[in-house]
């Protein structure tokens, strides 16, 4: 049943660009139908999975002379992204409620960006993984460069270049496992526990991870993710966070880490005091996280802020990957989903509550519409998200952050210390946005306030829907993460990664 | 451990009442039933608490205990002795009396009183969860509301007493949060009855020479850090002289309401902070400390009364007497590290303590009610002069608050007296130069308090409020079971003594390393 959430969401995309023509009301049923459906599937799949197994869904000879097979499966690490997946599927759905402009296309495309991510997270295959990878790539250019906004085409552009740069990267490391093994499997529960030799790990490992972490934001090649994230209209910046950066880092772990873990162990030599790649990927991290809020402290442009505030929040997660014990990876892995809502809810505030009514994004320009009191609904969600984002107990951010400053600790302690500033800074920079957004800070006093926001529509039906759903899922992975850990623990302890837990596992 | 879970059911309450009032929205009569009714509520199943619990047993009652997260060691455990029943209970009734007072406020509809619920559920939550991180969700719930009650209700100057509070006790929070921390990665427990346990075995101080490596620091110094950290959580919260600077802007621009749960029930969290986590598991680390804790909580004392005696301003006069008043509690808190006194003395400082948080948040409470109801007669005037001979206008009002602010002074016969008596009983024979330089405290907090009687109820009457109204039938009734409660507990206080005697050994037994 779990292979349905691909095809659900690529027949919904076919049906819809097969009608063009198609009125708003029918697109966006469509899309709903079949976001709801792949949700459905996913959570009825959850339910009956047994913790630490894995689960195989599909398995077929594709190509059999290279070894490459039709192999879907998921192991609790992919049903925590494909919940990830459904649950911000749905809601941006939702969030594009009002789009007008080829409402049909629009919504063909968003499928199918669902359909090739909810591919890659069930592929068991490398190669079935990189085609669906690659696959995710071309509808979210569309998606910026039709329906974006400041500086559409550039920000689409610099997206899909960074994004084919990381998966040749990639693709080298996939022919070097190729020629490693013989040409015989592509599985990846075979490749896990091939031993590749170590000098080869030792080269493969860092492109791939590069290749990977890309997508996810690391410094210092994160420069596509705010440009990319401010100008895609708001469900496709709530994808583009929520979920795209999840493929890169589920590929950091999936594939760099869990195929090559001898790449991790120490050089032998020092340079600049690292002695490893895990030293130098967590070093370049925790730039991101501190680097990322701090520019976020001072960016004007409302979307900017968020995205910025993304980067910082994905280097938690590769932080967390890096420490390579078991609490920090599970701490990054919750983050990753934990991000994934939150960064949604955040977009939706920005793009579709605030910047659909006001058409300015700039926080000096919102600071004197006092939209608190004009839309206290977007206020409200958003102090909620901000609460979630700053990791206030409670909200899932928390629980995640945790694990991995603790995790963290563990391996490099000087490092925690540095990435809890970068907890304070996003402290500061969140709070700030929020004043001056929504409760007038900094303004000067307007007049008559009453005038500028007595004409702002309120805020729909399906806006709050959405909403809710995003605010219930943080708030039940922060009061009771069992939900999550239940899933991901098992899966860490599985044999899966063996590598790992043998490397430098503490 | 299996029977009824009422502190879930306790703490589960204001959040569904907060959710009600919420569906309220704009109908406020709607919304402040729900509030009401909420709160009653509560102070039920609080009470129900009070007759049910075992006097005799110091031990942790209505204990639930289940696994959470695993990974991290943190367990869903709830429990309750004395000093946490006295404090739900306390709570129950501040939130009540917060609530009549804003009964009538036309500008606080459903939001509001959620809230005020919100704000409930996170106090009942942080005074009956035992492990830290459970502990600390309901610290941080309690800071939001508070947070937007300042910041939307406020007076003019509600934006920057409110960042100011907020950004305060983030730091406090921050800082507490640290200090678990590193007690979780030296220890593996975030449990305080577990953590208080190794801190009396002696094991923590190894523990932490073991488990961490700050830069060459010996055991002793990390503990004193770790200390440190956590106290500056509580101090700015309690607050403690000099971390109180937040506390007179955002008493003063709350709406009254909010004020009374500010002064009321969130200054006890710091001080049920500093008597759950600071005295178990430091109690090696204060004694050293102990001389300057002594001055911060004789400073707190004395300049905060004489600093109220300059105020024109009811609202901040009150706020710095709030200080003065928990000052006397953190006086008879620390006095109790002085292991070598005669433990009678030191029970009596505890004693002394326990009674006077509970009377200071009756106390505070109700003055700050009858401030709220000077504003709603004056269109939202607190100033000291902007009254005057408002015993002639409206004599229940004033002979009423008069009653309120007695007791604040400690006149004996109205509640205040009890607990700063037993705690001067207490200190004086412990450490004499306190006493005496806290005595100055008390002789300001009577002149201040005079002043405050001067300027607003006698001289000439003012002419604006010539036609002001007295006490309605309501009001009357709302009060009259809080006024009676001061001087039953001013003659009977044996009511809340009697009850804390196993608790009181249990804290003094626990002061030991």
């Amino acid at each position: 049943m779990l292979a349905w959430t691909i095809y659900v969401s690529f027949i919904g995309a076919a049906i819809l660009a097969l009608m063009p023509k198609a009125h708003a009301r029918v697109a966006r049923g469509v899309a709903l139908i079949a976001s709801l459906a792949s949700l459905i599937f996913t959570v009825h799949a959850i339910l009956g999975f047994t913790p630490g197994s894995l689960l195989t869904v599909t398995r077929v000879p594709w190509i059999p002379s290279l070894g490459i097979e039709y192999h879907l499966a998921a192991d609790g690490i992919s049903l925590t992204l494909l919940l990830l997946t459904g649950i911000v599927a749905v809601a941006g759905v939702l969030f594009s409620w009002n789009v007008e402009k080829r409402p049909a296309e629009f919504f063909a495309l968003y499928l199918a960006l669902i359909g090739a991510v909810y591919g890659v997270f069930l592929s068991f295959d490398l190669f079935l993984f990189f085609v669906f990878y690659e696959l995710a790539i071309i509808p979210k250019y569309f998606l910026i460069a039709i329906w974006g906004s400041t500086r559409r085409e550039y920000a689409a552009m610099k997206l899909a270049i960074y994004s084919f740069a990381g998966s040749a990267m990639v693709l080298v490391g996939i022919i070097a496992t190729l020629v490693e093994t013989g040409g015989k499997t592509l599985n990846l529960v075979e490749l896990a526990h091939f031993p590749f030799p170590l000098h080869s790990e030792m080269w493969v490992f860092p492109l791939v991870f590069v290749g990977f972490a890309i997508l996810a934001g690391m410094w210092p090649f994160h420069t596509w993710a705010p440009t990319g994230h401010a100008a895609a209209p708001t469900s496709a910046s709530m994808l583009l966070a929520g979920v795209i950066m999840k493929l890169g880092a589920y590929g950091c772990l999936r594939v760099a880490m869990m195929l090559f873990p001898a790449g991790m162990g120490a050089w032998s030599f020092h340079v600049l005091g690292l002695g490893s790649w895990q030293n130098l990927f967590a070093v370049l991290a925790l730039i991101g996280i501190v680097y990322g809020a701090g520019v976020a402290l001072v960016q004007r442009d409302f979307k900017f802020v968020i995205g910025y505030s993304s980067v910082s929040h994905m280097g938690f997660v590769l932080l967390g990957l890096m420490t390579l014990t078991q609490i920090g990876l599970s701490g990054a892995v919750v983050q990753m989903f934990s991000h994934g809502i939150i960064a949604g809810l955040l977009f939706a505030v920005v793009g579709r509550m605030v910047y659909d009514r006001t058409h300015t994004r700039f926080l000096n320009e919102l600071a004197p519409m006092r939209l608190a009191h004009a839309i206290p609904f977007a206020a409200f969600t958003f102090v909620i998200a901000a609460m979630a984002s700053i990791g206030l107990p409670g909200f899932s951010g928390f629980i995640a952050e945790f694990e991995i400053i603790v995790g963290t600790w563990r391996a490099w302690p000087v490092l925690a210390v540095l990435a809890a500033v970068g907890i304070l800074i996003g402290i500061g920079f969140t709070w700030r946005a929020m004043d001056k957004a929504f409760f007038g800070g900094g303004a000067v006093a307007q007049p008559e306030p009453a005038a500028a926001h007595a004409a702002l529509p309120p805020i729909t039906i399906p806006e709050k829907i959405a909403a809710l759903l995003l605010i219930a899922s943080t708030v039940a992975v922060g009061v009771y993460p069992r939900i999550l850990l239940d899933m991901i623990i098992p899966a860490l302890n599985s044999p899966l990664f063996d590598g790992l837990r043998k490397g430098a596992w503490r | 451990m299996n029977q009824f879970p009422w502190l879930s059911v306790l703490t589960l309450v204001p959040i569904v009442g907060a959710c009600l009032a919420l569906l309220a929205g704009k109908r406020r009569g709607a919304a402040r039933a729900v509030a009401a009714a909420s709160a009653l509520v509560s102070l039920g199943i609080t009470l129900y608490l009070w007759s049910a619990f075992n006097r005799v047993s110091g031990a942790m009652q209505f204990q639930e205990l289940h696994a959470w997260i695993p990974a991290l060691g943190v367990e869903y455990h709830l429990a309750i002795d004395g000093l946490g029943l006295l404090m739900v209970v306390l709570s129950a009734i501040v939130v009540l009396i917060s609530i009549a007072s804003s009964w009538s406020r036309e500008e606080h509809g459903g939001l509001y009183f959620a809230m005020v619920l919100f704000l409930q559920a996170g106090l009942f939550g942080t005074f009956t969860a035992l492990n830290f991180i459970h502990w600390f969700f309901f610290w941080e719930l309690s800071l939001i509301p508070a947070f937007l009650l300042i910041r939307l209700w406020g007076g003019a100057g509600r934006a920057r007493a409110a960042n100011q509070f907020f950004i305060y006790t983030m730091v406090g929070s921050v800082a507490l949060l640290l200090a678990f921390l590193a007690l979780y990665l030296a220890t593996g427990k975030f449990d305080f009855l577990d953590l208080a346990r190794l801190s009396q075995q002696g094991q923590l101080v190894p523990a932490l020479a073991q488990g961490l490596h700050w830069g060459g620091l010996s055991g002793g110094g990390m503990a004193a850090c770790i200390f440190w950290a956590a106290f500056l959580g509580f101090a700015v919260k309690v607050p403690i002289l000099p971390f109180h600077t937040w506390l007179p802007s955002a008493y003063a621009e709350a709406p009254s309401g909010t004020t009374i749960l500010l002064t009321g029930a969130m200054s006890k969290m710091g001080l049920y902070g500093v008597l759950r986590v600071l005295l178990p598991i430091f109690p090696q680390q204060m004694q050293h400390a102990l001389t300057l804790l002594l001055w911060l909580a004789v400073a707190s004392i004395v300049w905060s009364a004489l600093v109220a005696w300059m105020q024109t301003d009811i609202k901040r006069m009150f706020a710095y007497s709030s200080i003065n008043h928990l000052g006397y509690c953190t006086l008879g808190i620390f006095v109790v590290l002085k292991l070598a006194g005669d433990p009678i003395n030191r029970a009596a400082a505890m004693d002394g303590v326990l009674l006077q948080m509970f009377n200071h948040a009756l106390t505070a409470s109700v003055l700050f009610w009858f401030v709220a109801m000077l504003e709603k007669r004056s269109g939202g005037l607190h100033g000291l002069n902007d009254f005057g001979g408002l015993r002639k206008v409206v004599p229940v009002l004033c002979g009423l608050m008069g009653i309120a602010v007695f007791s604040s002074l400690g006149l004996p016969g109205l509640n205040g007296f009890p607990g700063e008596f037993l705690i001067f009983k207490g200190v004086f024979p412990l450490v004499p130069w306190a006493a005496s330089v806290s005595l100055l405290g008390l002789l300001f907090t009577a002149v201040f308090f005079l002043v405050f009687l001067e300027r607003v109820f006698y001289g000439p009457v003012n002419p604006r409020w010539a036609a002001m109204p007295d006490l309605s039938l309501g009001e009357r009734l709302a009060l009259a079971p809080v006024i009676g409660l001061m001087f039953v507990l001013g003659f009977y206080p044996q009511l809340i003594v009697g009850a804390m005697n196993s608790t009181v050994a249990q804290i003094l037994s626990q002061v030991r390393f």
